[in-house]
């Protein structure tokens, strides 16, 4: 949804206090999932932090060759500050063993195969 | 670490769904719990804590002394403690001092004072170039500082989480706490922004 800042147009950066945090619903599960594992003690805040700040450096490494943020460089590419969330979140899922990556790649595959009118 | 390449196309909100469901099945998470955690970072939780701490810190001289001093016992005082506000540190913006808060790294924040991170807070761009060129950033996003105004910019971490106080707008001098709460903005506590008088 986020374009690399545009300051001016419809992307521009709101400056109310009344935003939408989240701009889909998973988005918010996804948040509320870290941070009832958090408080469950199935990892430290820290740990969580540290996957994440991972996730966002590699995927800005991968289109920045390592050089820094650049408007070309990021220019039109996907940016979605849950999606890096949500790999995170799996990825401390898995160091600790509570969760494999395939588990949950192939639940979600099933549950594409629902068929459409079938959201939860 | 990683999910791998295969796993990555599936969408993220059908893995987020799938993760959901089989925490569920597990007993490692009770949606009603994420309901109630969603509910209070949506509504409960939010720049009305922070805007309270500026508001006192703007009528009680010896409280704003305390706040600048430790800013995470004197935020403890008011209750406003919590995940990823442990540790808080108060910078006072000035006619000519400005600070203005960044996480270069991902986006560290104090959630119990501000809310969830707005968008452009997350963003690479603001991320990257508010380090680099200040003033520009904050000129474009509606903030004109002139050029006797020294801008200080605090990166976030996850150690520390800063908070603007930011400069009392002329013409308030009268009014109560309750009523400069509502004057004072989330990002006016980023530094992204001044506080317009009423």
């Amino acid at each position: 949804m986020t374009a690399p800042m545009d300051m001016e147009g419809p992307a521009a950066p709101p400056r109310a206090n009344g935003e939408l945090v989240f701009a889909e619903p998973w988005e918010s599960r996804a948040f509320g999932m870290a941070v009832a594992l958090y408080e469950a003690g199935l990892f430290t805040w820290p740990q969580f932090q540290a996957a994440l700040i991972a996730r966002i450096a590699g995927w800005e490494a991968a289109r920045t060759g390592g050089a820094g943020w650049s408007a070309e460089a990021t220019e039109g590419a996907h940016w979605s500050y849950y999606e890096h969330w949500l790999a995170a979140l799996e990825d401390v899922l898995a160091d600790s063993g509570a969760m494999l990556a395939d588990e949950i790649t192939a639940r979600a595959r099933a549950l594409a195969q629902r068929r459409t009118g079938h959201d939860r | 670490m990683t999910t791998g390449g295969s796993a990555d196309r599936v969408p993220a909100s059908l893995r987020a769904e799938a993760l959901e469901q089989l925490l569920t099945e597990r007993g490692l998470v009770d949606p009603n719990v994420l309901d109630a955690i969603i509910t209070t970072y949506e509504t409960d939780v939010g720049p009305l804590n922070g805007a309270t701490v500026v508001a006192k810190a703007w009528t009680d001289p010896e409280y704003r002394r305390r706040l600048l001093d430790d800013g995470t016992a004197a935020i403890r005082e008011l209750g406003f403690i919590g995940l990823q506000t442990e540790h808080v540190v108060v910078v006072e913006n000035t006619a000519t001092s400005h600070h203005v808060v960044v996480c270069t790294l991902c986006s560290c924040y104090p959630w119990q004072l501000l809310g969830l991170p707005p968008s452009w807070y997350k963003d690479p761009a603001y991320r990257a170039r508010v380090v680099r060129e200040p003033r520009r950033v904050l000129s474009e996003m509606g903030l004109e500082l002139g050029d006797d105004v020294q801008i200080t910019v605090h990166d976030s971490s996850s150690e520390v989480r800063w908070l603007v106080l930011p400069e009392r707008p002329a013409g308030t001098d009268g009014l109560p706490a309750d009523r400069l709460v509502p004057l004072i903005t989330r990002d006016a506590m980023v530094g992204v922004a001044r506080i317009q008088a009423p």
